[in-house]
């Protein structure tokens, strides 16, 4: 992908909007796996962000049940995101010993030890 | 490429296997010497626990080995702090009483029945050796298996550690430093692989850290810190994303669940820094992903920018809610740290503490002999190379050496590191000499030295007009070495010729080696290994003379008192009153409550007519204090008395005043010269009470303070001796009961004794009836 990259936004960039030529980018390059865990990322952002307005607006009374499920969202997006880094193919070289397919068990190992703790401290 | 000595024969195979072998015999014998050198006192003496603060894990762990865990965390210990009671299950680490709970259990169900106290006293040699194996995976990722094993070796002995890990010493460090390491290995591991996996094995081993020792703060401002100087270096990768988010998301929620710590992670000061570098990452890495899709230049920058302006507000942020109020700032313990003047000024109860004094430059040699000096270069062979699990080492070394410069406590996190960078240092070294592969000296290379000499030279021998010298040398074929090396620092790398060298220089580090094993074994065996609670001298004969007043008191007081009846003391021996006396008493060792402190200790510096309210108030029966004027035992009561009246004049600064104790030119005396607050004081009454009989009237010589004691011997009034030792060191006094006739008690005490009121002369006022026991 980089090697195709930077002659489209070398040309395009000084005539476009910085922003679409991202979007533009990011829907032709990703993967649909990658893009699938983007979603999920983003539905676990929604989450975090309703749990912690409902947590000012409202009230964050039993105060550990908030942290409980504000911490399964931040948690479980930094895994998802951690997966989707892992598997995806430009960063290949980076994780030498890490499969996509061994990123996908630690991302199940650490998923259900996360949530382990979040139904312990949910009281 | 010649070999300076041949080596044996073997292929490939049969050295690793001989090799893999060789590591695990090491390991063991490694484990066994770790273990063996920390029996001294258990050897010497008995199995028993040492110290204070180990006696309240003692009693921890008794009652969840009798109750169970479910009534062990919901403890509630109403025999400390006498009239508060203590919360004990939600205000302990419960990691250690845990981890000898299980051991119990398990050899339990394989009908290996040990008394939990064996299991106490012998849980820090165990976790030694199992330290010494976790420093090994740690420095073998830093360099190699070889540094590994000379690092557990050397944590396997270095007195800094076993200070802290001796049998009987049954403390949160105990197992601390095991948990330590371990972390510090998984997170490097995480960080090298970048593996999600190992980052949630490093956060449950971070969480069995924070449930065992309160200097799980420092593992939570490390890695962050180590994080923030990779990614300050332009070292930033996908793997460091990955590892640390993992750690942090799955480690703090783990933490969270200690119920001492609670809430801790995301209100205070001191766990801050951990969430803002996991915020911080978090842009990185998304600006990371927004560059991968568009590499353009100005686009970069913007987004640099954007990183910058975002952590700046970040920051900004997080200082106005520590200013407001939502986050607490940093608590008094860690802020000494930074301010070393604080704790002095502020709380006096912290820098009562022996432990937390500086140390001077003889307890590193003492603790660390020669690691000490390789301590650095080790530091410096890293700098050479670093990596970015080398920046960690290089962070923690920086930060443990001062922190164990400001409190001689923490020399405990230092050893450690220092164990690690020496062993590179040596490792390094001997790597070098023992390498039987000669430098490259073929007659070519040679050949083109000397030409290159001869090429040099005659301008230098023009100089110093030896034409004969020269053409002496070039026929010769042997060029000054100094230019040797000169030119092979250009042409190939250095080495070492010879086996005269080689045997120097391994001979002189084996030598090091050995005598730091003697030096280890000498400062364990001497200083380290003295329980506390039984004091041993020696006759002149050589014979050991055990001097076990403390455990003869307590006995006394486990005895011969109603178990309701409450002891008061200074906060040092409430520990072993409950531990060894199984009574209730007012302060002890956790000192969570300051003000109740200075009660005591108001009531210790007070005259008698003063205490006696507060004593009666707080329904006290026994005083108990330490004496160690007749032993020559210098960590006695009057010793630490001017922390007492330091810590009660905090409270009450118009009632205690420092300044009445000391003399007009500022001397601390017990003898004639001192001050009538002094003297009338009730920890000086009991502490001189009947001294003088011993010395058949005339005023006694104390031994600690070499000084002799007032002419006029003290009177009590409101006190009864109960019991004293053997050798006067614990002295017990009962509080005399209100007066049935409803009088005050000095005014009783003189009635009975025929005296007129009026008349109240100190010296003559009775003793009453006596029903002391003394030995």
């Amino acid at each position: 992908m980089s090697s195709k990259a930077p002659p489209r936004t070398s040309s395009s960039s000084n005539k476009q909007n910085p922003l679409q030529t991202l979007l533009e980018a990011y829907s032709q390059d990703t993967p649909l796996k990658l893009k699938m865990i983007d979603a999920f990322l983003v539905f676990l952002i929604l989450s975090g962000v309703m749990q912690f307005a409902y947590a000012i607006l409202v009230t964050s009374f039993p105060f550990n049940s908030f942290i409980a499920g504000f911490a399964s969202t931040v948690g479980q997006f930094v895994l998802a995101a951690s997966l989707r880094i892992q598997a995806n193919p430009e960063n290949g070289k980076t994780f030498t010993k890490i499969s996509p397919e061994r990123a996908f068990g630690d991302f199940l190992f650490s998923s259900v030890i996360l949530h382990f703790f979040v139904v312990n401290f949910l009281g | 490429m010649g070999l300076a000595y041949k080596l044996p024969d073997m292929s490939i195979e049969a050295t690793r296997n001989v090799a893999s072998l060789l590591r695990l015999v090491i390991i063991f014998l490694i484990a066994g010497a770790a273990i063996s050198s920390r029996l001294f006192a258990v050897v010497r003496h008995e199995s028993i626990i040492h110290e204070f603060d180990p006696w309240f894990n003692f009693r921890a762990t008794k009652v969840l080995a009798k109750d169970g865990y479910y009534r062990f965390w919901n403890w509630f210990d109403p025999t400390a702090w006498y009239p508060l009671g203590r919360a004990a299950g939600g205000t302990v680490y419960p990691g250690l009483m845990v981890t000898s709970g299980l051991i119990h259990d398990f050899l339990k169900s394989i009908h290996i029945p040990v008394d939990i106290r064996n299991i106490c006293v012998l849980l820090a040699p165990a976790f030694s050796g199992m330290t010494a194996w976790a420093t090994y995976m740690f420095t073998a990722t830093m360099k190699d298996d070889a540094a590994g094993l000379l690092a557990a070796a050397f944590i396997g002995i270095a007195p800094g550690y076993i200070s802290r890990s001796v049998a009987g010493s049954y403390d949160n460090e105990a197992i601390a430093i095991f948990l330590l390491m371990m972390t510090f290995y998984l997170w490097i591991k995480a960080m090298k692989e970048g593996s999600a996996m190992w980052g949630t094995a490093c956060a449950l081993f971070y969480f069995y850290m924070v449930a065992a020792w309160g200097g799980y703060v420092f593992i939570t401002n490390m890695i962050p810190l180590h994080v923030f100087v990779l990614i300050l270096m332009g070292r930033y990768n996908a793997k460091l994303y990955v590892a640390y988010s993992s750690w942090y998301a799955v480690g703090t929620l783990a933490s969270m669940q200690v119920p001492f710590v609670g809430f801790l992670p995301v209100r205070t000061s001191e766990h801050m820094a951990a969430l803002g570098v996991f915020g911080l990452l978090q842009l990185v890495a998304f600006v990371e992903l927004v560059r991968s899709h568009v590499p353009s230049q100005q686009f970069k920058l913007l987004l640099r920018g954007f990183i910058v302006v975002i952590f700046a507000s970040a920051f900004g942020a997080l200082v106005a809610l520590t200013y407001g109020g939502y986050v607490a700032p940093w608590a008094g313990r860690f802020y000494s740290l930074w301010d070393t003047g604080y704790a002095k000024k502020h709380i006096p109860i912290i820098a009562s503490v022996s432990e937390h004094q500086p140390p001077a430059w003889p307890a590193f040699f003492f603790d660390l002999e020669m690691l000490i000096f390789l301590f650095p270069a080790g530091v410096y062979l890293l700098f050479r190379e670093l990596r970015d699990e080398h920046v960690f080492v290089i962070i923690y070394s920086v930060m443990a050496s001062y922190f164990a410069s400001v409190m001689v406590r923490l020399m405990l996190t230092l050893t450690p590191v220092v164990c690690v960078t020496a062993a590179i240092t040596i490792s390094s070294l001997l790597e070098t000499y023992l390498d039987p592969k000669e430098p490259d000296t073929s007659e070519a290379s040679v050949q083109e030295l000397t030409e290159d000499s001869i090429r040099l030279r005659p301008s230098k021998n023009k100089k110093s007009g030896g034409k004969s010298q020269q053409q002496l040398g070039v026929p010769a074929n042997s060029p000054a070495p100094s230019n040797v090396h000169n030119f092979k620092g250009v042409s190939e790398s250095a080495g070492v010729f010879g086996l005269d060298t080689r045997l120097l220089v391994s001979l002189y580090t084996l030598i090091l080696l050995l005598v730091f094993v003697l030096h280890c074994t000498f400062v364990t065996s001497t200083a380290y290994s003295s329980p506390s609670v039984v004091l041993a001298s020696r006759n002149p004969d050589g014979s050991q003379h055990i001097i076990d007043d403390f455990r003869e008191a307590y006995y006394w007081l486990r005895q011969n008192t109603p178990v309701d009846s409450k002891v008061m003391s200074w906060w040092d021996y409430g520990y072993q009153i409950a531990g060894m006396a199984d009574r209730p008493t007012l302060v002890d060792n956790n000192t969570w409550n300051n003000t109740h402190i200075a009660t005591v200790g108001k009531a210790m510096s007070s005259p008698e007519d003063k205490a006696y309210p507060i004593l009666k108030k707080h329904d006290v029966d026994y005083v108990l204090i330490i004496f160690g004027g007749l032993l020559g035992f210098s960590g006695d009561d009057i010793n630490k008395y001017l922390w007492m009246i330091r810590i009660a004049q905090g409270v009450w600064p118009n009632e205690i005043r420092e300044a009445d104790f000391f003399t007009p030119q500022g001397q601390y005396k017990i003898d004639d010269g001192a001050t009538p607050t002094m003297k009338n004081s009730l920890m000086f009454k009991m502490s001189y009470y009947r001294f003088h009989e011993l010395f058949g009237g005339r005023p006694g010589m104390d031994r600690v303070r070499g000084s002799p004691t007032v002419s006029t011997p003290p009177t009590l009034d409101i006190l009864d001796e109960a019991f004293t030792s053997e050798n006067w060191i614990v002295r017990i006094y009962q509080v005399k009961k209100d007066d049935p006739l409803g009088r005050d008690i000095p005014w009783a005490n003189s009635f009975n004794a025929g005296k007129r009121r009026k008349k109240l002369p100190p010296a003559t006022a009775p003793k009453g009836k006596k029903t002391s026991k003394k030995a």
